[in-house]
């Protein structure tokens, strides 16, 4: 793989790229009260006393929030500090209604882990290692509106106090492509884990995107971080955008300075964000309102044993034990509702075909992956909204199975599925799909055909051999594709010999 | 029948019961005397009458329907204002919470409630609990009710400080115009007012009475506790103060002991504590007395005395005066126009000015040095010298006192180096002021129990107080120790009516 | 350390606290003294000691994932989070409009 460059007016600029990616904690109520958490209720309706920082207010965790934590933690084999602390982080902003933000500086939850990304989608065993530094649990901040009135900023504290979970990236990522792998398959194993939801327009998931250049080889430049990127792309196009802006700076005899950017998502461009100016001192110390957090073994090993098998264990089982391509392994990986249904359907299949899994896994995978998604595109669906259920689709795969209808009668049965929402069998049944193996019936076909097209018998026995395949699909079209492939090869084979 | 504002919480709780007077009556007699005293004392920043005849009216009814009745039945009381009261306004005695009226009450002031106290009114104190004089609060100085006197028997009038900052508990406690109050305590503002008016206060082990709903100052060091007329009274009210809260996580989840029902004086086989260190320079020599006097009067209740070392107490200010201020900054931050409480908004200001606007309007001149302080030690390049250090230090007192429990059960020092002093003689340095809580503040930063009890009177005719020191949770070792000096001293000094 | 006006000009800003020339004179002697005082911390000894983490011994409690389970600290209850609000409309709170 070519390394990624940015071809300055003075030579070459390598980027660095480092995530600190928000993550919402799936979680019924808020990180320190008993408010909902649920997107998009009327303003300051999910709010506590707490959430509104009343005089003599004060926080208490909730259990399911560290606890995804650790889970997170433990998917991207983290160090999970069994001894934490809540600090508070002090600044002044209207979203803020404490005055600081409980978060974790001096010891996380989470330590050192590690995510393994694949830049190529289409070399998925081309991989390489992004460094996680720490997890840490803290409080999402509130919202304002800027455009409801005119002299006036609207203040909402519905998402105030709501759990984030903080992923720090190392400053590992050279590329926007490889930043916008790490953050979607982080967004995967989030949502595999099911610690957060990854709802990306919904703001579940956010990044602040640190970039600088240097010479490669040089050390680190000046960075700068653009806060709260909200899609894979837009981190792609704010880091493009950001790393060509230093180097112009540089080259231009300018200095980087370390500062804080939003991203204008509209011209893809970031730019300094005026009202975080002032020189940052958050006056982090532990907040004394929490003791520490401490976690007994029990607590851990509960996390781990709750979890799923995640994406790169999967699709390693997938290409090992099913024997999927490795192509075929990433896609049905990719996201947790796909494999979801897979297994689903690659049960069922082998359940009514009365084979193991890896016996129908080929058939099942081809067929999800270029039949059903190719209908479901043209439709415009997901997965998730599939009209075809797994049963549905392994209802239809044993009829190939099993010989009771052909390949491509399948793709009309598919289709029809769709249309009326009828099982596969039923509709076999009723518009008369079987396969036909009445050797009477394919001769009397075959006859005909033959005596319709005299020239090209008398072709083919004069060596065209080739006209054979010829004899074969006029057969098939006159028997409306229900002829036996193999007793149609074979009728022909005799009756032209 | 005695004038019922003479009798504190026993007294009128066995009284109500009884049915030798109602509650109602005895909230009337309360409310009469708050509302004549109140201007010349300025105890009270709001009175609430009808909460307390509410209450009482209560208590009536369910004794006359052969209910069971509270601890605190019929006990009319004042609340600091530092707890949040339903639909009465709670303002930290400062200006920036003026006119704000809490949707929700304490946990504290709701237990006592529930066990059948009614509220007076809303207690002044200096402002966010940042003072030992009740000097600094947005709605002016509280008297003391005691006056000096001369070696002549003349009468000073130059109006006393009545400690703080619960100074509004304990000048109407010792006014006789509540039956009890609730207090504070950060660094002493429970025992240092107490001790300066001739009444009993304790404040517990940190995390027996939940934070939930009082205005915090300093969280890792606040708690509420009972002041009242008596030792018993403390025990009593508690009772009814303490207990787990699910809504405070540094709540202690264990029972309340019985504390009333296992008082006792008899301290034989107990040893009481006397720190060396604390015979500072320049003792006073009347406190002095008073000290020698409690190991005395403990002696004769059967307890052994012995010498301890306390070494690391003389750094207890300075490490107290970086680790409540820096916790008061972050506290005080959501004092900011935005929800609640004062807005300034100069023509033009935009957010952040807003902010810098009404917080200098809305605090009073000590809570923004404090916030100055606190700001400045938590600080990039400063955190580790400051804030750090302290809270090692704080472990090394900490540390003191767990080696002197080893030996003894229970601490005897002074509470305050010196009685009641006028109202203005000390706030022009605020060095001098923070050394009030000398002796109260050690037990604070280790988080143990602590109570200050009346002793006497000086030669100015000024109550002095003993403060005595437990092991965590043991409440019950500080309260019979008072108890006994309680019993020895004879204390029955009242401030003379003059107002 | 002690401290100058400018100093105490970047504290007072970082706490949001506008002060005057006049207040930020007064109080730099009035800082530099309780600085200097508390500095005595720095003689003593805490080689191998820990910072005090909770003063009590005792441990963080979590409270389980439901939702306004106690009244007083769930939500639903927007009337009384806005009750006591300088400027309240149409469900939110009002301030100053921020330029971002
Ligand atoms: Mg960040
Ligand atoms: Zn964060």
């Amino acid at each position: 793989m070519t390394a990624y460059r940015i071809q300055g007016a003075t030579g070459e600029w390598e980027v660095v790229i480092g995530l600190e990616v928000h993550a919402q904690v799936t979680s019924s109520a808020k990180l320190f009260s008993g408010a909902a958490t649920a997107f998009g209720a009327e303003p300051n309706t999910q709010v506590s006393l707490i959430d509104a920082a009343m005089p003599g207010m004060l926080p208490v965790p909730n259990r399911e929030c560290i606890r995804q934590a650790v889970r997170t933690g433990i998917a991207i084999n983290a160090q999970i500090n069994k001894w934490s602390r809540f600090d508070r982080k002090n600044y002044f902003y209207a979203d803020l209604p404490q005055g600081y933000q409980i978060s974790q500086l001096y010891h996380p939850l989470v330590g050192e882990g590690s995510v393994e990304i694949a830049v190529d989608e289409k070399k998925p065993d081309e991989t390489k290692t992004i460094g996680v530094e720490r997890i840490h649990v803290e409080q999402d901040a509130g919202k304002l509106m800027h455009d409801q009135h005119p002299t006036m900023s609207y203040v909402d504290l519905n998402r105030s106090g709501v759990a984030l979970m903080e992923i720090v990236s190392r400053p590992d990522m050279r590329s926007p492509a490889e930043a916008g792998a790490y953050l979607s398959k982080l967004r995967t194993i989030l949502r595999y884990v099911g610690s957060c939801d990854g709802n990306m327009d919904q703001g579940s998931m956010r990044a602040d995107v640190n970039v600088s250049v240097r010479r490669p080889g040089e050390p680190f430049g000046t960075r700068t971080e653009t806060k709260n990127v909200n899609s894979v792309r837009f981190v792609m196009q704010a880091i493009e955008y950001e790393a060509n802006r230093q180097v112009d700076v540089l080259e231009g005899g300018g200095k980087i300075v370390q500062e804080t950017r939003l991203f204008d998502p509209d011209s893809g461009t970031t730019r300094s964000m005026r009202s975080k100016e002032d020189a940052h001192d958050y006056r982090y110390f532990p907040d004394p309102d929490l003791l520490p957090l401490e976690l007994t073994d029990a607590f851990i090993e509960d996390c781990r044993a709750s979890l799923p098998e995640l994406p790169d264990a999967k699709r390693h089982r997938y290409e090992t034990v099913l024997g999927l391509s490795s192509y075929n392994a990433g896609v049905l990986t990719a996201e947790v509702e796909t494999a979801r249904w897979f297994e689903k359907l690659l049960a069922e299949s082998a359940r009514r075909q009365g084979k193991s899994e890896s016996d129908v896994a080929r058939q099942a995978s081809n067929w999800l992956t270029s039949e059903l998604f190719g209908v479901l595109n043209k439709l415009g669906k997901n997965l998730e909204d599939s009209p075809v259920s797994p049963e549905a689709g392994a209802e239809l795969l044993a009829l190939v199975g099993d010989g009771t209808i052909s390949g491509s009668i399948a793709k009309q049965v598919l289709e029809k599925m769709l249309e009326t929402g009828d099982a596969p069998g039923s509709i076999v049944e009723r518009e008369g799909l079987k396969q036909t193996t009445d050797t009477g019936a394919i001769e009397a076909a075959v006859d005909a055909v033959l005596a319709a097209n005299a020239d090209k018998v008398a072709q083919y026995k004069g060596g065209k051999e080739a006209l054979f395949g010829f004899f074969v699909g006029q057969t098939m079209k006159a028997m409306q594709g229900k002829g036996n492939p193999q007793l149609v090869n074979q009728v022909l084979k005799d009756k032209l010999a | 029948m005695t004038n019922l504002t003479e009798f504190g919480i026993a007294a009128i709780r066995d009284g109500v019961v009884r049915g030798d007077f109602t509650a109602t009556e005895v909230a009337q007699a309360f409310n009469a005397a708050v509302a004549e005293a109140n201007p010349a004392l300025n105890a009270f920043i709001v009175t609430t009458p009808d909460h307390a005849l509410a209450a009482a009216a209560k208590v009536d009814s369910a004794r006359a329907a052969g209910e069971e009745l509270g601890k605190l039945a019929g006990v009319p009381i004042g609340m600091k204002d530092l707890f949040a009261t339903e639909g009465v306004q709670t303002t930290a005695a400062s200006h920036i919470l003026e006119g704000f009226e809490p949707q929700y009450e304490s946990t504290v002031s709701r237990k006592l409630w529930e066990a059948g106290a009614g509220m007076l009114g809303k207690l002044n104190l200096d402002q966010f609990a940042m003072g030992s004089s009740n000097e600094t609060s947005a709605f002016g100085n509280v008297i003391s009710p005691w006056r000096r006197t001369g070696a002549d028997g003349s009468v000073d009038t130059a109006p006393l400080a009545p400690g703080g900052s619960s100074g509004g508990s304990s000048s109407a406690v010792a006014a006789r115009i509540a039956a009890a109050a609730t207090g504070t305590d950060t660094g002493g503002s429970i025992r240092q007012p107490a001790a300066f008016t001739g009444i009993s206060g304790i404040k517990p082990t940190y995390g027996r009475c939940s934070r939930w709903g009082i205005v915090a100052f300093a969280s890792s060091l606040d708690q509420a506790g009972p002041m009242a007329r008596d030792v018993r009274d403390c025990a009593i009210m508690l009772e009814a103060m303490a207990g787990f809260d699910p809504k405070d996580s540094t709540s202690l989840d264990m029972p309340v002991p019985e504390w009333d029902a296992n008082l006792s004086d008899d301290l034989r086989g107990r040893k009481i504590g006397i720190p060396r260190e604390y015979r500072i320079d320049g003792f006073n020599a009347d406190v002095a007395k008073s000290w020698d006097d409690g190991i005395a009067w403990l002696k004769d209740a059967g307890a052994e005395i012995v010498d301890i070392n306390l070494p690391h107490t003389r750094y207890a200010l300075p490490t107290y005066y970086i680790i409540a201020p820096a916790e008061a900054s972050s506290n005080l931050a959501r004092y900011d126009g935005v929800r609640y409480g004062l807005r300034e908004l100069p023509e033009g200001a935009n957010l952040q000015e807003m902010y810098a606007a009404t917080r200098a309007a809305g605090f009073g001149a000590e809570v923004k040095r404090r916030i100055l302080i606190g700001t400045y030690v938590l600080s990039a390049g400063f955190y580790d010298a400051y804030y750090t250090q302290a809270q090692k230090v704080r472990t090394l007192i900490s540390r003191d006192f767990m080696n002197a429990f080893d030996e003894v059960d229970v601490i005897l020092t002074p509470t305050a180096p010196t009685s009641a002093f006028a109202l203005g003689e000390k706030t022009s340095d605020p060095l001098e002021m923070y050394l009030n809580d000398v002796f109260s503040v050690p037990a604070s930063l280790a988080g143990l129990p602590a109570m200050s009890v009346p002793a006497g009177l000086d030669r100015g005719g000024l109550p002095l107080g003993l403060h005595l020191i437990g092991r965590p949770f043991d409440e019950q070792g500080v309260l019979n120790a008072g108890l006994a000096i309680e019993r020895r001293a004879g204390f029955s000094a009242k401030p003379a009516k003059w107002w | 350390m002690s401290v100058a006006p400018a100093d105490v000009a970047k504290i007072a800003s970082l706490a949001r606290l506008k002060v005057t020339d006049a207040e930020l004179e007064a109080m730099v002697p009035e800082l530099n003294g309780i600085l200097a005082w508390v500095e005595q911390l720095g003689e003593v000894d805490v080689t191998g000691i820990e910072p005090m983490t909770a003063v009590i011994p005792n441990t963080l409690r979590l409270r389980d994932d439901v939702v306004n389970a106690d009244p007083l600290t769930g939500g639903d209850i927007r009337d009384k989070v806005l009750a006591n609000a300088p400027v309240a409309e149409h469900g939110f709170f009002g301030v100053p409009k921020v330029i971002e």
